[in-house]
């Protein structure tokens, strides 16, 4: 049986059935790091003092992830934009140095999380260093999710473009969709724990 | 619009039904059909072993101490030694209790089963907008139930800090806590792949002609819960990670400075907040208390038109009130946490949106009563739980007003008053509607109907029993007897002159057992040697009647139109009492 609306879009609605659910999806994950932004601004205006982020982060490595993942949503659009235009080969590479981005940023991430473990500040240190290691952890979660995608995307899911174009270029906007939510959240979890 | 090339599908889709073999068919199936009775049996099953868990509470809640006989000795000299439970075990059955009626049974059962089975059926849709995703909401719910039931055989036994997990006692808490955690994580994922499923299939597969006005009241009852899932249980999710932080690696969201268990103060950094956890877990919970109630309010107002054989009075009013309720219960929660400390402006503001989501509470309870006035009613078993609803679901509304009054909840705060007033909306209230549901629609998900006198028996039984065990809970609760007590407040000099109300409660909680076997017994028997029906045996208007009883994978042979209204019954004029959507205007 066809589900319809999967590639064409709705007359009345004007969209199709993937746009939708992932912009549902991108509302329940904000829902989610809306309640751990407020989390953090409950616990910090609650405590007698907080540490300044640079403290015990290192701010030039964070702004350097900040431009790496910046550049990844650029590449992610670019990446759709060629198969708007029908050209494969370029939304290959697009995607693979975006893929190749979200890696960037977990190895310096990896060489941030063992700076401070070797310094011994770990979760249980502080109230501070507890919400910086779950907020970061779990967007690290999100980097690695939507690399997963993209990956498959780049790889053995791309055969459908063979298929169904219109279909796979939905796959790949919506994708990206969500890669640029999870862009969207570090670049709010950078000022808020590395700047303020 | 029903073209040649859709019939030839639905014949190819036939065939193709036959190939799938039994494993796709009956247990990985992305049927919406299979899987919204995959949930419902889950769901009835769950309701079952929550129910029995409570029942064990109740023997030592009505006999405090005193050993239970013959059945005390299988739990164990760990649980019951001797038969006489102990604290830890009843704590973890009420936290079990809470966690599994309201998780594991009722919302499953309410918008997993019924929304699953009716929703596509209702507005002429094939099957779910995302069929696989719809299966692995199903798996992952039952995952998660896995899970918490074997939380019972970790070390030092399940949850026991309620069904709230209230920090700081969840984050000390045995290693039950952290199964607790990790199940809530798997029906998190489940609710949210169904809500978003529900969402894009109402939006997206509505039938030509079904514009949003011409929607049953289930639909829009079943959308708005979606819209609550999808963007209430997120909070809790990240209530979950904060903490499996505090539990796993050692951090403080939850524990203040200086907390002391035991004479002990103990080895944390502190700085964290126990009312944080109560914000994240209610901002949660209380649109889950609509979760439970609209789609048991939709599957009532279905069976009222159906049985009034009139329009539902004030359609339009219902929806924009459930509409507006969904709105709204997003700002009441902190009327949990009157008496936490959060101060009187707090309290001012959430017992101030607590009076304004009661009235659009009252208008759709409202117009499904004034939908009675006139008609002419047929009293069959599911009209009779849909009619026991309004009553039940009533005094269970009306008596959470003094709760929500920040002035009265000081002293009804925490006693059994409160376990009253939720547990006659969810109970007689939402479980009554739920009952309806299933004797309204067994004929559609089997093509036999229930027996009716089994059912009145079950309902009579039902009705009578549910009130013996809940209404003493209002006079004890407002004697001042707190909600957690062990043994039921016997210890207590003010809750002497009602513990003699323990035992009634009881005895009609084992009653209340005893009166849904004519249920269990009528389930199996009606679904292999009921009487056969037709497809539309109610004489009902809504698309789902226009399809074969049981429905075929794909549903209809013909994709329906819809011409009209969802309750088009006694229209002056017709030869009927009733005018289907489907059937075309002058036909």
């Amino acid at each position: 049986m066809d589900i319809p609306y999967t590639v064409a879009v709705r007359p009345d609605t004007g969209l199709n059935n993937g746009k939708i659910a992932i912009w549902l999806f991108l509302a329940s994950e904000v829902m989610l790091f809306g309640a751990l932004f407020a989390a953090y601004v409950m616990l910090r205006v609650g405590s007698t003092s907080w540490p300044a982020g640079a403290t015990y982060l290192n701010v030039s490595l964070a702004t350097l992830n900040t431009v790496v993942l910046i550049s990844s949503s650029v590449t992610m659009v670019l990446a759709w934009a060629s198969l708007v235009r029908r050209d494969f080969s370029r939304f290959r590479l697009f995607l693979g140095v975006t893929i190749l981005c979200g890696l960037v940023f977990l190895v310096i991430k990896y060489f941030e999380y063992s700076a401070k473990f070797h310094h011994g500040y770990l979760p249980r240190t502080n109230t501070f260093l507890a919400i910086y290691f779950t907020l970061t952890g779990l967007h690290g979660l999100h980097v690695i999710g939507g690399m997963t995608v993209n990956a498959w995307l780049w790889g053995p899911g791309s055969a459908l473009w063979k298929t169904d174009p219109a279909h796979f270029t939905n796959r790949v906007e919506n994708a990206g969709l969500f890669w640029h939510l999870v862009d969207l959240v570090w670049i709010f979890l950078f000022p808020v724990l590395y700047l303020l | 619009m029903v073209t040649d090339t859709a019939v030839e599908h639905a014949g190819a889709h036939d065939a193709h039904e036959e190939a799938l073999g039994f494993w796709r068919r009956y247990v990985f199936s992305t049927d919406h059909k299979t899987i919204g009775i995959q949930y419902a049996i889950t769901g009835l099953l769950f309701l079952l072993f929550g129910f029995t868990l409570m029942m064990l509470m109740r023997w030592q809640l009505a006999y405090p101490g005193r050993a239970l006989p013959i059945l005390g000795k299988l739990f164990g000299e760990a649980r019951m030694p001797g038969g006489t439970m102990l604290p830890e075990f009843y704590n973890q059955l009420g936290a079990m209790h809470g966690t599994i009626m309201v998780f594991l049974g009722v919302v499953p059962l309410a918008v997993g089963g019924f929304g699953n089975f009716v929703l596509p059926l209702q507005i002429g849709a094939p099957d779910m907008a995302f069929p696989r995703i719809n299966m692995a909401s199903y798996w992952s719910y039952f995952v998660g139930g896995c899970v918490m039931l074997a939380s019972f055989f970790a070390p030092g036994g399940a949850a026991q800090s309620g069904w709230t997990s209230y920090a700081p006692l969840s984050d000390i808490a045995t290693a039950g806590q952290t199964w607790w955690l990790f199940g809530m994580v798997f029906l998190i994922t489940s609710s949210l792949l169904g809500s978003i499923n529900f969402i894009v299939t109402t939006l997206q597969l509505r039938a030509p002609g079904l514009g949003f006005f011409r929607l049953p009241f289930f639909v829009w009852a079943q959308l708005v819960t979606s819209f609550l899932l999808l963007l209430a249980f997120p909070p809790l999710e990240a209530a979950a990670f904060l903490q499996l932080m505090d539990r796993q690696a050692g951090t403080s969201f939850f524990l203040p400075s200086g907390l002391v268990v035991s004479g002990q103060v103990i080895a944390a950094t502190g700085g964290g907040s126990p009312l944080l956890w109560q914000h994240l877990f209610w901002f949660l919970a209380h649109p889950e208390v609509y979760v439970l109630i609209l789609p048991a309010l939709g599957i009532v107002a279905e069976i009222v038109a159906n049985n009034t054989r009139k329009p539902l009075f004030g359609y339009r009013s219902m929806v924009y009130a459930v509409v507006f309720l969904g709105f709204m219960s997003f700002v009441v929660w902190a009327h949990h946490m009157f008496i936490t400390g959060m101060g009187t402006t707090m309290a001012a503001f959430f017992q101030t949106t607590t009076m304004i989501i009661s009235i659009p509470s009252v208008v759709v309870l409202t117009c499904l009563i004034v939908s009675l006035w006139g008609g002419s009613i047929r009293f069959n078993t599911p009209m009779l739980f849909a009619l026991g609803f309004l009553p039940m679901f009533g005094i269970g509304g009306l008596t959470g007003l003094p709760l929500g009054l920040s002035a009265t909840d000081i002293h009804l705060h925490d006693t059994y008053y409160v376990i009253g007033h939720f547990h006659y909306v969810v109970a007689p209230g939402t479980i009554f509607a739920l009952f309806a549901g299933v004797y309204y629609w067994f004929p559609k998900a089997t093509g036999r109907a229930m027996s009716e006198a089994l059912g009145k028996l079950h309902f009579w039984g039902s009705m009578v029993f549910m009130n013996v065990v809940f209404l003493p809970f209002f006079v004890m609760g407002l004697a001042g007897v707190s909600r957690r007590l062990y043994d039921g407040g016997a210890s207590y000099a003010h809750a002497q002159h009602v513990l003699q109300w323990n035992q009634v409660s009881s005895i009609g909680a084992w009653c209340l057992a005893l009166a849904q076997l004519p249920f269990i017994v009528n389930f199996f028997w009606s679904a292999f040697r009921g009487r056969r029906v037709g497809e539309n045996p109610w004489e009902a208007t809504t698309l789902e009647w226009a399809a074969p009883s049981p429905p075929p994978h794909g549903n209809f042979p013909r994709l329906p139109e819809a011409h009209r209204g969802p309750y088009e019954y006694s229209v002056p004029g017709s030869d009927r009492d009733y005018t289907p959507q489907w059937e075309p205007a002058g036909a």
